[in-house]
């Protein structure tokens, strides 16, 4: 059981505060309600590129790390499709210098010129590093253009391509704080060695006077359902032909999200799931395969990928593959298998709260999803899943006319 | 209320951070017990440590294979049978094999506990390395090899590491396809056999830990398990490249990125500068607002990231930049890095500058003490190496006292352009 305490400031923002008197440290985390599914189509990769530019300076603090190493603190960011989420970890002697910092920067960012020109380059070194440089860098992008045809899913956090980033302008950066960054679009958690009182006199004095600013309102198209099976091929400069799969899932507050997250763990949470025990050890068609989804707010995608060992046919690998996926549509799973995949989870979860920081990290994100409590309530709603759930899931979601395959070949040399 | 002032701070440096308590006690077979309990959480975790690393191997990759394979199988079950068994009870069972030792880690909850020691023992005193095991093993190392080669980033490492050491010694040598396809089963299990001894062992346990908890190690782990072995001590000599410029193309001129290694060898782990030599590598590349990152990427943007770090083993190290940059701008890095070098030997930090890596150094040391995992984790890493808690009270205390000029004599002494290899993989 994690608890905390919740209150909201007159300008909208929502504070929680989780106690803990066990560690001399204290987290500050700052959750924005935006992500790269807020995104233009011709300017991706602008909210991660933004969440490069928090660390430029604000309007009264031109340096945001200094002062934060300065007291004893460190400091990171991620920008996922959904959401933007700032954490500082420092001695709680020191908790002001966060608030401070955090504040300022929610109030106006400097908007420097340099500090745009550079984060553009950092960005574009880091699209080279992790998506062109990298052997099968480009799956992931070719896999969610097929998936997606109308939701802004349809491209990566890191952008479409590299000159949507290149091309950012200072104007661009100052709308988009001001339609995202601002009191009612955020959430404020505060953790660790820390006093409810005393945070909310803090918040008061340092968020209190922000103007709240407009919420924003996001008005997606939903992507329309899929009719027929999609298929792509590609050929690049790397040593193994790679078989990619994707189907479209429930989003994150659909009750058969539980069932969808316990699916791919049944496929391939552990060396004992099925996809590495049949394709890997028992029939020898892969090095190596996974089954994952990413725990999109949206309807996400579920992606099965793996590489074909040296020889075996992509025919054959597939039509494997096909077969897990036909035995959980049509047979029901055994307790003892679904039993193994809820113990992992309840394992999983009681890891991660062992954890201030991924305490903090995940009060956040449930108060974006509706609710701090839920971070209490989701072992019951694994535990509440039944092998009749499994199949009836399997049914819906692995439907031939659901399916993107991506077939990736090694190029002969 | 003004802003532009900064709220007071409490200078980390001032704090007195005490090294958590690390209990100690003895199986009945000698076998030395050390542990952090809480009783905050249900989870524990707990590790087997071997002096079985790639130091004590005749071949490569066996030590690797020894350890991997260790849940591959044994007389009475298969390595799925392992597997489940682990993984019904929602535990992690992880393999780690380094240069000097290698580590069986058991993450779970508390309760499940009694289920999973049993299964443990079993393994740890009857692995079998089935053969169509080592075969799988062999073909999938050799698949992702052949992967990881198209990476700068992986061959940078392999080939920097032969640089400083030699392509025969342990810190230098790497895995390739020759030495998996030569992988045989007798050797691994000889391997098995001498490193996995009992009398090699050392347990390292945090978390919720039961009242029983001895007694459960005892009963599965206190017997003369894995005849007792000698450890055979093996020495080799460090034999350095003699050219310090590399310039490898890897992907025929089609990357976009190149990857960027710049090393010097240095001692050892007890090397009595470490402690002084960790500052003044934070100072230079060891953290987010270092004199690298400061200039290559926040001020150039040549990066999405530079670190330098000081790698330390038993009887060797290496002090080592490394990032990654457009291969047009790779020469200008290594450019950068060098003139980064001659400027701490030439100027004397900043009293502020000094002060802040002071505190931001305390900042790190209280977080990576926060809990009994991470408390374990720097305690195992001191106990293995021989060290005790003289050596963290004489790192903190120097980080409290050091000086300026002391820092730049440090540089002076290791920061020398001519004593670094440098390389760049394309």
């Amino acid at each position: 059981m994690i608890h905390f305490n919740r209150f909201r400031l007159t300008n909208g923002l929502k504070v929680i505060v989780h106690e803990d008197s066990t560690t001399p440290l204290a987290v500050v985390n700052v959750l924005y309600d935006v992500g790269a599914r807020d995104e233009r189509p011709n300017q991706t990769g602008f909210a991660h590129l933004f969440e490069h530019l928090m660390f430029g300076g604000s309007k009264n603090i031109p340096f945001y790390d200094e002062p934060l190493q300065r007291a004893g603190g460190n400091n990171n960011a991620f920008t996922t499709n959904d959401m933007t989420d700032y954490y500082i970890q420092l001695p709680a002697q020191n908790l002001e210098t966060a608030f401070w910092l955090e504040s300022d920067r929610m109030l106006s960012l400097a908007f420097t010129k340099k500090s745009l020109e550079v984060q553009r380059k950092v960005v574009s070194e880091e699209f080279k590093e992790h998506y062109i440089n990298m052997p099968y860098g480009d799956a992931g992008k070719i896999l969610r253009e097929m998936t997606y045809k109308k939701h802004p899913y349809q491209w990566l956090t890191i952008g479409r391509e590299l000159s949507h980033i290149e091309g950012a302008q200072l104007e661009d950066v100052k709308n988009f704080f001001h339609l995202h960054y601002n009191p009612s679009n955020a959430i404020l958690v505060v953790g660790g060695n820390v006093k409810t009182e005393d945070v909310k006199e803090k918040a008061e004095k340092w968020f209190g006077s922000i103007p709240a600013g407009e919420r924003y309102e996001r008005k997606l198209e939903p992507e329309p359902e899929q009719t027929a099976a999609r298929q792509k091929e590609t050929t690049a400069n790397v040593p193994l032909d790679a078989f990619y799969r994707n189907y479209p899932i429930y989003d994150r507050l659909d009750h058969r999200y539980y069932v969808v997250d316990l699916i791919t763990d049944l496929l391939s949470g552990g060396r004992s799931a099925r996809l590495y025990q049949s394709l890997v050890k028992d029939q020898q068609l892969f090095s190596q395969i996974t089954c994952y989804h990413y725990g999109s707010l949206d309807a996400g995608m579920l992606t099965i990928e793996g590489k074909l060992i040296k020889g075996v046919k992509m025919r054959e690998a597939e039509k494997a593959v096909e077969e897990e996926l036909r035995k959980l549509r049509e047979e029901p799973v055994e307790k003892r298998e679904l039993d193994k995949v809820k113990n992992r989870i309840e394992s999983l979860i009681a890891f991660e709260d062992s954890e201030l920081l991924s305490r903090c990290n995940s009060l956040a994100f449930y108060e974006l999803l509706g609710d701090a409590h839920m971070i209490n309530q989701e072992s019951e709603r694994y535990e509440a899943v039944t092998p009749d759930d499994i199949l009836n899931v399997s049914k819906e979601i692995f439907k031939p006319q659901h399916s993107n395959t991506l077939y990736y070949f090694s190029k002969q040399e | 209320m003004d802003r532009k002032q900064p709220p007071i701070i409490k200078n980390a440096a001032d704090f007195k951070i005490v090294l958590p308590d690390c209990k100690h006690f003895q199986l009945d077979n000698k076998i030395p017990v050390y542990y952090i309990p809480s009783n905050q959480q249900e989870t524990l975790q707990l590790q087997w440590i071997f002096k079985a690393g790639s130091w004590y191997e005749s071949t490569t990759s066996i030590a690797l294979s020894a350890n991997k394979l260790l849940k591959s199988g044994t007389v009475d079950l298969s390595a799925l049978e392992i597997e489940e068994e682990i993984e019904y009870y929602g535990a992690f069972l992880s393999l780690r094999c380094y240069h000097e030792i290698a580590s069986i880690t058991l993450h779970c909850l508390e309760k499940q506990l009694p289920h999973l020691l049993p299964l443990i023992r079993t393994i740890l005193t009857g692995a079998t390395y089935p053969k169509e095991e080592i075969a799988l093993f062999k073909k999938n190392k050799n698949q992702a090899l052949s992967v990881n080669t198209k990476k700068s980033e992986f061959v940078a490492n392999q080939l920097i590491d032969t640089y400083l050491f030699g392509s025969y010694h342990p810190y230098g040598r790497h895995s390739s396809h020759e030495a998996y396809d030569a992988l045989q089963r007798e050797n691994i299990l000889a391997f098995f056999q001498q490193y996995y001894a009992h009398n090699h062992c050392r347990i390292f346990a945090a978390g919720k830990l039961s009242k029983t908890f001895e007694q459960q190690l005892n009963q599965y782990f206190g017997d003369a398990w894995n005849e007792k072995k000698s450890l055979l001590q093996k020495k080799y000599p460090i034999q350095p490249a003699l050219e310090k410029k590399h310039r490898k193309n890897i992907t025929n001129s089609e990357g976009v990125q190149g990857a960027v290694r710049i090393a010097t060898p240095f001692p050892n782990r007890y090397h009595p500068d470490v402690p002084k030599l960790q500052i003044l590598n934070t100072i230079f590349g060891g953290y987010f607002g270092s004199r690298l990152m400061s200039n290559i990427r926040e001020d150039k943007g040549y990066t999405y990231g530079i670190y330098s770090s000081l790698n330390l083993f038993a009887k060797g190290g290496s002090l080592m930049i490394q990032t990654e940059a457009g291969t047009d701008i790779c020469e200008n890095v290594v450019e950068e890095v060098f003139k980064e070098m001659d400027r701490l030997k030439q100027e004397r930090v900043q009293e502020s500058e000094l002060h802040l890596v002071r505190n931001y150094i305390m900042g790190s040391m209280l977080g990576a003490l926060d809990g009994c995992f991470k408390a374990i984790r720097y305690w195992k890493n001191l106990i293995i190496s021989d060290l005790d808690e003289k050596h963290f009270y004489h790192s903190i205390d120097t980080i409290k006292h050091i000086q300026a000029d002391e820092i730049q004599e440090l540089a002076q002494k290791y920061l020398d352009e001519e004593q670094f290899y440098n390389l760049i993989v394309t």
